[in-house]
């Protein structure tokens, strides 16, 4: 069956694959973040990728400052954005069941997305790559910007990674989420801390918002046919496991790939149905741990 | 005694109210409320959030509108097999899902109706975004004509109150309690030697059924099905008629489906706003007014006779 199916076609599928995915992985990690941490599931996660991608955009065309510049200032005005939403929004509903942080978030997707949309309608708008030209690799044309996508979103991930699993800040972080109580015992505020783990995951969204504008349109909806497929992964991965969410964005993003390549009518199914074989054989998730499992 | 009368009132006015409002808006109406009541009984009463609950509706949409159009079904045995097909639904998505509790049933269900919704697009017989066009309202039992919308509308009309009948009998009965009992206190249930499972898994099967019916009727209103019925945005929507209305009380949703039906019947032309308005108006509800209209009421109501 693979006689007819160029190689040329499957490596280029490959990286698109891989190039997808580094998103997939970007965004899920932030999301995995934000509910392994502090049990939200952040409905507007989507629709704050999508901010961070104006901003970039809105950074440039009004004030003159590139990608570059926009990739630290984008995610700290969209991480201070979440902060704010976290603060008005989230907090009061906190002790509640969980179910209405998440209607509190998807609520807040109808206004960002609305007011958005108001102001600058529904069509894409571009954003010049900032890294123009590429490399042929013999099977394919690399754009120079999308290699810079994978590097960049890998090294993202492992050190937020690092970040929670190897440090004393992620040390008191997890130690926060099990035993709040002993933690704040200690002197460690930890409302506040939750907030600020809030305000990164969004910081997270933001930044793959930044990193996305050169390759997909700006626009108002950008984030919304994401945030289903980041939800998929996530559920996949582990409901909060980190490193599950970054490794099934990843595996995700190059099977929707090689779907293409294969079937193509069954590639937006793909994820779908790995999603319900996954759960069937690992309820938890392919990358839970014992405990994250309930 | 009053409930009685406020039956009574109820019933003068459903039956009136044709002469008086565009019959079509009285059938959304009811189809929505058939619809947010079916969610109610998961939510409101198992404690579970389907985030994809369209998948039931706008795929009983199209299968009700397929059966009377390409199947030559009448309208009652369309509907019918419509239920069923959509109880059987309910059914595996409650096999994949219904281990899972709390948030992650809700990503679970949002995903599989993504799966449903793509898997609609690619069928033939949808006609993908085209929709499934020119549904006709075949004759009831095969004899009644039911095209005109006055006749439609009292045909939807008794079916409505039947499902929301049938509804009520569900609530109220042991297997209603169970529910409660799980969403209250799941291990307590367990350890009483029930399995929590089975429950969710009948109660994800009986709601699925209602929201299909939901969708058929709807069909036949409208005489088409588009994806639009399956679309996350319907699944927005039904959450926030049940939420606005009142989760857990009988009436609630239902009331909840007819505010926003109405009011997007008038938001409709402010375009972009509506969806804002919905959102704001979605998250003070969140915020400040969980227990909904009814809940809210019934709280005053009950704050008063504990005063008197």
């Amino acid at each position: 069956m693979f006689d007819h199916i160029s190689m040329q076609l499957l490596l280029g599928q490959l990286l698109i694959g891989l190039i997808n995915g580094s998103f997939y992985a970007m965004l899920s990690l932030g999301l995995a973040i934000i509910f392994g941490l502090i049990h939200v599931v952040n409905f507007a996660h989507g629709a704050q990728y999508m901010l961070g991608a104006f901003v970039a955009l809105l950074l440039l065309n009004h004030l003159g400052i590139p990608y570059w510049g926009a990739l630290i200032i984008a995610p700290v005005v969209v991480g201070a954005f979440g902060l704010l939403m976290e603060q008005t929004i989230l907090k009061p509903l906190r002790h509640l069941d969980h179910l209405y942080s998440l209607l509190a978030t998807f609520a807040a997707v109808l206004i960002i997305e609305g007011l958005m949309r108001l102001e600058f309608g529904s069509t894409g708008l571009p954003y010049a790559s900032p890294l123009p030209g590429g490399v042929n690799l013999g099977f394919m044309f690399l754009p120079y910007y999308r290699g810079w996508v994978v590097i960049f979103s890998l090294v993202v991930c492992i050190a937020t990674w690092l970040l929670i699993e190897k440090t004393k800040l992620g040390a008191y972080l997890r130690a926060a989420n099990e035993r709040p109580e002993i933690v704040e015992s200690f002197g460690i505020n930890v409302p506040r801390m939750m907030s600020l783990t809030y305000a990164f995951g969004v910081g997270l969204a933001g930044l793959g918002g930044v990193l996305a504008a050169p390759i997909y349109q700006v626009s108002p909806s950008m984030g919304s046919n994401l945030m289903i497929v980041i939800f998929a992964v996530v559920v996949i991965g582990g409901m909060g496991s980190i490193l599950g969410a970054i490794l099934t964005g990843y595996l995700i993003g190059i099977v929707e790939g090689l779907t293409k390549v294969f079937y193509p009518e069954a590639s937006n199914l793909a994820i779908f149905v790995i999603m319900i074989v996954a759960l069937i054989l690992r309820p938890n998730g392919l990358f839970s741990s014992p405990e994250s499992s309930r | 005694m009053t409930r009685i009368l406020l039956l009574a009132a109820l019933a003068v006015v459903a039956l009136a109210a044709p002469f008086f409002v565009y019959p079509i808006l009285l059938m959304t109406i009811l189809c929505f409320m058939v619809f947010a009541s079916s969610f109610n009984l998961l939510l409101g009463y198992a404690g579970l959030l389907c985030f994809g609950h369209a998948m039931f509706f706008g795929t009983g949409a199209y299968i009700g509108g397929w059966l009377m159009k390409e199947g030559g079904f009448s309208i009652e045995l369309a509907f019918a097999a419509t239920t069923l097909a959509m109880a059987a639904l309910g059914w595996v998505v409650g096999l994949i899902s219904a281990r899972r509790g709390g948030i992650q049933f809700a990503m679970i269900t949002l995903a599989i109706s993504q799966f449903v919704y793509f898997l609609l697009l690619r069928a033939p017989f949808t006609h993908g975004e085209d929709g499934l066009q020119r549904i006709p309202r075949s004759d009831l039992f095969g004899v009644i004509d039911v095209s005109s919308n006055l006749s439609l509308y009292y045909l939807i009309l008794a079916i409505s109150v039947a499902a929301i009948w049938f509804f009520y009998r569900i609530v109220h009965s042991p297997f209603g309690e169970v529910l409660r009992a799980i969403r209250d206190n799941e291990g307590r249930v367990e350890s009483l030697g029930f399995v929590p499972e089975r429950f969710k898994i009948v109660a994800l099967t009986l709601s699925a059924g209602l929201a299909g019916l939901a969708g058929a009727m709807k069909a036949s209103v409208y005489q088409i099905a588009t994806l639009h019925d399956l679309s996350f945005h319907v699944s927005g929507t039904i959450i926030f008629m049940a939420l606005l209305g009142g989760l857990g009380t009988m009436a609630g949703p239902m009331v909840g489906a007819a505010l926003i039906v109405m009011l997007n019947d008038h938001l409709a032309q402010f375009g972009e706003w509506a969806l804002i308005i919905q959102g704001t108006v979605f998250l003070v509800v969140i915020l400040f007014f969980r227990r909904g209209l009814v809940g809210e009421l019934q709280a005053f109501i009950r704050r008063r006779s504990a005063k008197a």
